[in-house]
């Protein structure tokens, strides 16, 4: 048993097959394509493998200590910053080719014309607790 | 009110169930819903015969649900033809049980869920809660893991050793939560190994005591990593190790070897020896040995290398090391051990570094990290 990360970029991941922006897909479209992403969810917990999932806002503001008794110095937001995250989904799944197969069609999500994105997504593995066996 | 003993009671009461003719999946529920009734109603007055209340209680569930559902169990009933055998009397529930949620038409995380709950009796949250997933999702598996092996016939005796799988991976890979999942292992070990004649069970079980003995001195009190030789060992708890010793010489003696036998003979030389420089090295590489030939697991070579490094030399060690593939885990942090034995300090930092990157829990990478510090703040 083994948790993973899909990370979903904004930006920052190489170009998909099926690169057209949202706001240029036909309204049905979209709703094909939230139907798939809310139904790959239920499924994965149907299948005892879901674990969460979140959308995150494309805008943010960096923060940092400002010193003794100062406020928080914020800057940003940064339009060079090359990376962006879109947001997650956390499974937890019995082997790293499971993982990978999930990947897969979570990226298969249909865009523009009903056609996979074929979106690249990054899959990253948590760090586990220490095995009681040492030796 | 005492948990203990409710976990206890489930699988001979869930076994007196499916023995009536409940089939499993609804014995199943019957069960866990006497169980948490019993932990509402048993602070005010338990009852005399703790058991028989469960079973009678848990009966009525089932009736009750049944009748709630009774065309959909009749149409099943036809489809399934007959319910699947239940176990032929009180003393085999139990094991039956045990064979059953380790079937190997499960996958490995299902076999943990379903043992925890239909064995072990924790409930779905509790389950949830120690693997870090939302209890809607582990409800999922377990309730698929039943459906799995509801037409499961077990009419023979099923293999032990997926079963001993099972129960080291509820034993090794156990999270966090309010549930000790070693100590549920090794309670569950123990019962598997009095009802089975089968000494790799009793080695098991030898193997999770000698471990176990030694939790109290593995970690900090802020989390950090105690590595083997540097661990406090008037910490180690030695009722635990006298009990896994004596499992360990009586299952040994019977002269059918296996790896959890190899395994707990290894822990316990670490346990036998006073410091960590009495270790009896030369006798732990003998016993990867057995492990190598017995398993083939390339982990155990990996560890019979550190282990050789240590009874003929660091040297040694790293020439056994050489001919193993450099992507086994850990590879690297035992080259940066025996690097800083031979004396190569340069490189065991930069190897330790290496190993911190690749590290898969996070004391682990703290640890290498700390190693790596250790040794670029004092210089080559």
């Amino acid at each position: 048993m083994a948790k993973y990360l899909l990370l979903k970029h904004y930006r920052g991941a190489p170009a998909s097959v099926n690169d057209v922006p949202m706001e240029r897909w036909t309204p049905e479209e979209i709703t094909a394509h939230v139907a798939y992403m809310n139904d790959f969810a239920a499924r994965l917990e149907q299948s005892g493998e879901y674990v969460d999932s979140r959308a995150l806002a494309p805008e943010g503001t960096w923060v940092q200590y400002g010193g003794e008794g100062k406020p928080p110095v914020t800057d940003g937001p940064f339009a060079e910053t090359k990376d962006l995250i879109a947001g997650w989904m956390i499974i937890d799944v019995d082997s790293y080719e499971r993982a990978l197969e999930l990947a897969g069609e979570l990226s298969a999500a249909p865009g523009a014309g009903g056609r996979p994105i074929h979106e690249w997504l990054e899959l990253r593995p948590f760090l586990t607790e220490p095995p009681t066996v040492t030796e | 009110m005492n948990e203990a003993l409710l976990r206890r009671l489930t699988p001979d009461v869930l076994g007196v169930l499916v023995r009536r003719g409940a089939p499993f999946a609804a014995a199943e529920d019957a069960v866990q819903d006497a169980l948490a009734q019993a932990v509402r109603t048993w602070p005010d007055g338990a009852p005399d015969d703790p058991k028989g209340w469960l079973i009678t209680v848990a009966w009525r569930r089932f009736v009750d649900a049944s009748r709630a559902d009774a065309a959909r169990v009749r149409r099943e009933e036809r489809a399934a033809g007959e319910p699947p055998p239940g176990p032929a009397s009180g003393a085999d529930d139990t094991l039956w049980l045990y064979f059953l949620c380790a079937h190997p038409s499960l996958t490995p995380s299902s076999a943990v869920a379903l043992t925890l709950r239909a064995v072990a009796g924790l409930s779905t949250r509790q389950i949830a809660g120690a693997y870090l997933v939302p209890e809607a999702t582990m409800a999922q598996r377990i309730s698929r893991a039943k459906r799995t092996v509801s037409g499961v016939r077990l009419d023979r005796p099923g293999d032990v050793a997926t079963v001993l799988r099972v129960l080291y991976l509820v034993f090794n890979e156990g999270y966090s939560g309010d549930v000790d999942l070693s100590a549920e292992a090794i309670r569950l070990t123990r019962q598997l190994a009095a009802a089975v004649d089968h000494p790799e069970a009793s080695g098991l079980l030898a193997l999770m005591l000698l471990h176990h003995a030694r939790r109290p001195a593995r970690t900090t009190p802020d989390g950090r990593l105690v590595p083997l030789a540097e661990q406090d060992r008037t910490r180690w708890d030695t009722g635990a190790i006298a009990e896994g010793v004596e499992i360990l010489q009586t299952a040994l003696s019977r002269d059918r070897l296996g790896e959890y036998q190899a395994q707990a003979a290894v822990a316990a030389l670490h346990a036998d020896a006073p410091t960590a420089d009495e270790t009896d090295w030369p006798q732990i590489v003998e016993w990867y040995d057995e492990l190598v030939r017995l398993t083939g697991n390339p982990i155990a070579r990996l560890n019979r290398a550190i282990a050789v490094g240590e009874a003929d030399g660091p040297h040694a060690g790293l020439a056994a090391l050489a001919a193993l593939d450099p992507a086994l885990p850990r590879h690297t942090a035992a080259s940066a051990y025996l690097h800083e034995r031979a004396g190569d300090r340069a490189t065991a930092a930069r190897l330790y570094t290496e190993a911190a990157h690749q590290a898969a829990t996070l004391p682990e990478r703290t640890h290498l990290t700390h190693q790596a510090a250790r040794l670029n703040a004092t210089g080559p």
